[in-house]
This record gives structure tokens, sequence and C-alpha cells, in this order.
């Protein structure tokens, strides 16, 4: 970070940003973002072998049912609004965060949770009915896939519901204190990036899987 | 490394942080993100389901569609911008991409190369009996 400080510094004669060149170590709520962001990116990597494994092996169908057979698509529209809808709320809810707004950074998280609820009910809808006509993750090669990849997002995007929950309580009890509003930063990174895995899960698996 | 110089110099920004802007023109920044991410995606689910195209190139139009709408998520929801300030988060981000690239159009040219190259299954079974 210092490197780039240093050779963008003469450029900026933006009165407050003098001391550039001296600007020393990132504040902590930049060095932590950082962090999380690259731990975002390692996440991402891990999808990608998830979603070159579903590449690979979507027309391994065994004899058994094709995505084209199984999916709804008027399930996924309706998840994928939830989830984007989700995402729009957490921004809000992050510029509440900012201002220092509690009922405000309240309604909107809450807003975040229960869309992310409804797109979470949705799937595992979606997966139990699956289950129920036999086409279960043991049934193919390319339903095994479709589970592993399908599934890890919503693990992940479980796993961001009880983060939210907790944020909320701490919000609540602690206030706006620095090392919470990191958290914030965080988990709002978090939630954004699962929506845009969404998108490519829902073109790749859901949307080019019934087009064929 | 306190919480207070980050409002001294504001020489970075943190991935997903905004440089500038009042409560309303980030409020509309989400906005407009919400409006375009919706339209990139009903365009998506009626490309995917119409005959009003040439068939073969629905995959296609699917794939860029969705490479647009992670662009909008990126720039409308977590401020990832070309300025300065944002030069360790895009290069960060862009080796990223690097290796997703690399990890899915390695295997989908891998494994179609195998596929290509692989004789027929009821070859296989014809030659294991003739061996027996």
């Amino acid at each position: 970070m210092i490197a780039t400080t240093l050779t963008q510094g003469g450029e900026h004669d933006r009165p407050g940003t003098l001391l550039m060149e001296h600007a020393g170590p990132a504040s902590k709520r930049i060095v932590t973002a950082y962090g999380f962001w690259i731990f975002i990116l390692s996440d991402m990597v891990m999808f990608s072998a998830f979603f070159a494994t579903f590449a690979v092996l979507s027309r391994q169908t065994a004899g058994g049912p094709s995505g084209a057979e199984l999916f709804d698509l008027r399930n996924v529209a309706i998840e994928t609004v939830c989830l984007l809808l989700s995402s729009f709320v957490c921004g809000l809810a992050s510029i509440a965060a900012d201002v220092r707004n509690r009922f405000w950074f309240q309604v909107a998280m809450a807003g975040t949770c229960v869309l992310g609820l409804a797109f979470l009910f949705i799937e595992v809808r979606e997966f139990a009915s699956l289950v129920e006509r036999g086409a279960g993750p043991t049934r193919s090669a390319f339903l095994s896939a479709f589970f592993t990849l399908v599934g890890c997002h919503g693990l992940h995007v479980s796993l961001g519901i009880l983060w939210l929950l907790t944020m909320m309580a701490q919000v609540f009890t602690k206030g706006f204190r620095a090392d919470i509003q990191r958290r914030i930063v965080c988990f709002a990174l978090f939630w954004h990036a699962l929506d845009i895995i969404w998108v490519a899960l829902f073109s790749i698996v859901y949307l080019l899987g019934s087009a064929t | 490394m306190s919480d207070q110089s980050h409002d001294l110099y504001r020489a970075d920004l943190a991935p997903g942080e905004e440089s500038e802007g009042g409560i309303r023109l980030r409020v509309l920044g989400y906005v407009v993100g919400l409006g375009l991410a919706l339209l990139l995606t009903a365009t998506s689910f009626f490309v995917a389901g119409t005959d009003l195209v040439w068939q073969p190139s629905i995959p296609v139009a699917i794939v860029v569609l969705a490479i647009a709408q992670m662009g909008v998520h990126v720039v409308f929801f977590l401020h990832i911008t070309t300025g300065p300030d944002n030069t360790n988060n895009v290069m960060a981000l862009f080796f990223g991409i690097l290796i997703v690239v690399l990890v899915i159009g390695g295997s989908l040219w891998i494994m179609s190369n195998l596929n290509h190259n692989m004789m027929p299954m009821n070859q296989i079974i014809q030659m294991q009996q003739m061996q027996e």
C-alpha cells in the first residue's frame, strides 16, 4: 500500500492529502477489509473449482433426468430477485452503519435477513422435491456436481444469515464501536460476494442447463 | 494502526467503501445498481426461454449477460473503481479473476480433449472381451 501512495502522491495536490507521502501504515479498517477481500477472492477460486466440476460433468446424467427436465425457472427467478433485493437492502444497512443510525440499520438488516431466509426456504424446498422425485445427489454425476455447487452456495448463505443476526445483536448491545463497524464492512463484502456467485450460478447451472 | 488515522489522510479505500457523497447520493448509487441488475437478470431469463433469437447464440448471450451483471455488482455494490485509492483492491481482484479463468478454462479444455481422444465405450468393452 505504501508503494502506490508514493507513486501517486505527487499527482494529487488536494488540501488534506499533502501528507500522502508520509501516510505510514494504513488504518485498521482498511487492513481488515483488505484481508477479508483476499479471503473472498479465495472463496471465489474455490467456487470456480466447483463450477469447473459442474461444467465437466453436466452431460453425465447416467440415463437419469437432465437439468431441462428438473429445473423450474420460475422458482429460480424468485430466488434471484430475493437475493438481489437482499444485497440492495444490505447496501442500505451499510450506509446506515456509516451514519450511525441504529434504527435504520436494524430495519435494513432485518430486511436483508428476511429476504435471505426466503431464498434459503425456496432452495431447500427445491432440493427436497428433487430428492423426492428420485433425483438426489447419488443419482448421477451431474446431480452430484449440481448439489455440491448449489449446496455450497446455500451453506454460505446460511452462515451469512448467522453472521447477520450476530451483527444485529452486537450493534444492539455495543453500538457502532470501531471494531463492530469493521465487522459490518466485512459482512457487507461477504453478502454482496454471495450475490455475485449466485449470478454465475443461475446463469450457468439453471439457464444454460435448461436451454440445452 | 489506529482507527482515527482513517479520517486524517485517505490514501487508500477499503474494499466496499465509497470515496465520497452524501446519503442520498449513495442510496441513488445502490438504486441504479439494483435497476441495472434487475434489467440484466430479466433479459437473461427472457433470452433463455425465447424462440425469437438464433438458438446457438443463446448460451453466449447468457454468459455475456452474466459477466455484465457481475460487473454491475462489483461497481455499484462493492464500489470497486479504477481510482488511485482502489489500486490494491483492483490488483487483488484481477489476480482472483486470473486464477478463476485458469481453473475453469483449463479444466474445460483438458476434459474436452480427453473426451475427444477417448475410444467410445462399446469399443473398449469389445476389446476387453477379445482379450479374455
